[in-house]
């Protein structure tokens, strides 16, 4: 007889499938960090000077700061001057075609799942792929700049688009944001760069997927999305590591901007390699999203975290124009000794501003999950409007799960609401699903997806899929 | 079609089934009374396979296999089927989806091909109206927030869908009001047939009056100390269990 603490605890042990190496020569900027390394890489980019100076504005602001204590869990201590700020794979070449491109880095995106080939023009997704620190090919870049849209990496936004990249780049997370935004400012390596024409609505997903392939760097990317008025666009990006024995960190920075009447999805699936079932190795994911909502416009963000050592993220909307919306989707799982200490902030400064925040926690093996969420209401958000339901899912008994809600309002007309519950999978409810014919690992996964649609709901179709299955492999058991 | 021989089976060491014989045949219905605290839904939670029972001694049969060896979800595959006393919640799965996954599980294991969309609409469509069950319940998300009633009913429409050989409805009665209860056993009489068999217990003689059961068993103790047609639970009916007991005490002394 299936004894179903067992199947719990391989479902809470399974291993990462996406830990390979790949073999290819790569030019790697010695571990350290100092101005030096700063000029280094920008020259690398050949870099116009203002952007030289404003990533030493960054470094400055990050020498004086010091890691938040604030958090959820014991940050272990982190040796800035032991990571490699830069790395890339040697051939430097501008590809023209994706048949230049060396194939062993073509078959490791195969691998994973996101063939570049342009076949993707069949399921409608862009991509643009980042490898350790640079952008490797964006796909069907021609296609959309016949409807004006750029979507390119931002290095080559900065050569070709400085005027855009100037004026919004730390327009919403600025230099001195926090110190892993600081640091980001410092030593971004690439990123994608987004810009979509007032009035045009992307007619196909964008996506970015990111991969850290070499030992001892850092990913520090820079995505800077740029809706115009009246314009829509839908944004995805997926993350993956090889599986090491030391940590390594990401410490990303998204800023999005939705002028106005403009709308922005943006949705994450996450998984980094979360380290070994004893918590050796493993990424740091500590990324600073955050976006900017004028008049009548919105910004929805949907996550699925199921990877990473330490999740510790916040995506954020400033509804600053009247009538703005904002809304945060999240399902993040934690097993073996994974942390996730994520959430959201919404601050309310227009009039009549609304925001939703649904938040779905799955907790196993020794997994802790908080959820932490800040909705803010300023003296001049007439009527806004909030909602909030966090939920926790427990699995086995040796995981957590916390919440932790902030709410700040100067504003008697606002309404705030806020719902949060905590369950367990039950051996009933497995039992149950046992006796019309369903397995363990099925049964939990089915119980899981159910848990998570309302989030999953929101991720574009083919993404929807995927998810779905990610958090199936991750906890096992396949969804019927 | 069962076969269970001299079955003893105990939770946390304490002894509740003390040997248990009983031999169901394909098209026959057998009722199972008894006081409460008897065993009656121990022996359903053991034919089922639930984890926290032990068997200590006996052995079944199923269909000429050994039940006893297998996971749950193969008793389930095999054919053997539990309507519970209690129907789980499961938040976000709906109705439909959950029962798309089951029969095409059970269909697997039979080396069936899955039904496509159009056969598997068509069929649960024709099982509503056989149950009575009300689509509005179909698609929302499994027995979350069903009554009571609406959750039995839910039992009755699984059983419809998922056809198998053996129903075991462990007091599907309880807590039914007398137009559900009416429904819930057209229900089953819809579903009886030469190739079928049902295991009804009830704590009550009502359901038998619309069940019409061919054997009446009363477990007692952990044993079945009468076995008889119908009229024996309308005996019980008017006598109560306490002559019963009597009984199995006089027999234990002798």
């Amino acid at each position: 007889m299936a004894n179903d603490n067992e199947i719990l605890d391989n479902i809470a042990n399974k291993e990462y499938e996406f830990g390979f190496v790949t073999d290819i020569e790569m030019d790697i900027l010695p571990a350290g960090l100092n101005e030096q390394t700063i000029r280094y890489i920008s020259e690398k980019k050949k870099e116009p000077e203002w952007l030289l100076e404003w990533r030493l504005k960054g470094f400055q602001a990050f020498r004086k700061q010091k890691l938040p204590e604030w958090q959820n869990f014991t940050l272990p201590p982190i040796d800035f001057q032991k990571i490699s700020y830069y790395a890339a794979p040697r051939n430097k070449k501008k590809y023209n075609s994706l048949d230049e491109v060396d194939p062993e880095l073509l078959a490791t995106f195969e691998k994973l799942g996101i063939p570049l080939s342009e076949q993707k023009a069949l399921a409608g997704v862009a991509v643009d792929a980042v490898f350790d620190s640079i952008s490797v090919a964006t796909t069907y870049k021609e296609k959309l700049k016949e409807l004006g849209i750029i979507f390119c990496s931002f290095g080559e936004a900065v050569q070709e688009h400085p005027d855009l990249v100037k004026k919004y780049v730390g327009s919403v997370v600025p230099h001195s944001d926090n110190i892993f935004a600081a640091l980001n400012a410092a030593v971004f390596s690439d990123g994608s760069f987004v810009y979509i024409p007032k009035g045009v609505r992307c007619p196909m997903e964008l996506s970015t997927y990111f991969r850290i392939n070499t030992e001892n760097t850092g990913q520090f990317e820079r995505t800077l999305i740029i809706a115009d008025e009246g314009s829509y666009v839908s944004y995805l990006e997926g993350c993956t590591a090889p599986m090491r024995d030391e940590n390594q960190l990401h410490a990303a920075v998204v800023e999005l901007i939705a002028l106005d009447n403009a709308e922005i999805k943006y949705s994450t699936v996450q998984n980094w390699y979360p380290g070994d079932k004893d918590g050796k190795g493993g990424i740091y994911n500590f990324v600073t999203k955050r976006g900017i909502c004028k008049t009548n416009a919105k910004i929805s963000w949907t996550q699925v975290e199921t990877g990473s050592a330490i999740t510790w993220k916040y995506p954020s909307v400033i509804l600053q124009g009247d009538n703005s919306t904002g809304e945060f989707y999240s399902v993040a799982v934690t097993r073996n000794k994974q942390i996730a200490d994520t959430g959201t902030k919404m601050h309310h400064i227009g009039r009549n501003t609304r925001s939703r925040i649904i938040s779905k926690g799955i907790s196993a093996g020794h997994g802790q999950n908080s959820y932490r969420g800040l909705v803010q209401i300023g003296s001049k958000a007439d009527e806004a409007r909030n909602f909030t339901q966090c939920d926790s899912l427990l699995i086995g008994d040796q995981c957590g799960a916390h919440t932790f809600p902030y709410i700040e309002s100067k504003n008697n007309t606002a309404t705030v609401e806020h719902e949060a519950t905590t369950s367990k999978i039950g051996e009933d409810q497995i039992f149950y699903l046992n006796q019309r014919g369903i397995d363990s690992e099925k049964a939990v996964a089915l119980i899981i997806n159910g848990y998570a649609r309302e989030v999953l709901n929101q991720l574009p179709m083919e993404f929807a899929v995927e998810a779905q299955k990610l958090l199936s492999i991750t906890l096992e058991g396949s969804v019927g | 079609m069962l076969i269970i021989r001299n079955l003893h089976a105990e939770v946390e060491d304490k002894k509740i089934l003390k040997g248990i014989d009983l031999t169901v045949n394909a098209g026959e219905v057998h009722a199972i009374m008894g006081p409460n605290g008897s065993g009656k839904s121990s022996l359903a939670s053991v034919l089922a396979g639930r984890e926290n029972y032990q068997v200590t001694e006996g052995e079944v049969l199923f269909e000429g296999k050994n039940l006893l060896d297998m996971a749950p979800e193969d008793r389930a595959r095999e054919g053997l089927f539990l309507a519970f006393q209690y129907p789980i919640e499961i938040p976000g799965v709906s109705n439909i989806n959950f029962l798309k996954t089951a029969l095409g599980e059970i269909r697997a294991y039979k080396g069936q091909p899955p039904l496509d969309a159009k056969e598997f609409l068509k069929l649960s469509r024709e099982k509503q109206k056989l149950v009575e069950f009300d689509a509005n319940l179909v698609n929302r998300s499994l027995n979350e927030g069903f009554s009571g009633g609406e959750k039995k009913r839910n039992e009755i429409f699984q059983l419809a869908m998922l056809e198998p050989s053996l129903s075991i409805l462990d007091e599907t009665d309880s807590g039914l009001d007398i137009d559900a209860l009416r429904i819930v056993s057209q229900g089953v009489n819809k579903l009886r047939s030469e190739k079928n068999a049902f295991i009804i217990i009830t704590h009550y003689q009502r359901l038998l009056d619309y069940i019409v059961p061919d054997f009446v068993h009363v477990l007692y103790n952990g044993r079945i100390v009468k076995s008889g047609t119908k009229e024996l639970a309308l005996e019980l009916e008017e006598k109560g269990y306490d002559w019963l007991k009597e009984e199995s005490r006089e027999k234990a002394t002798i």
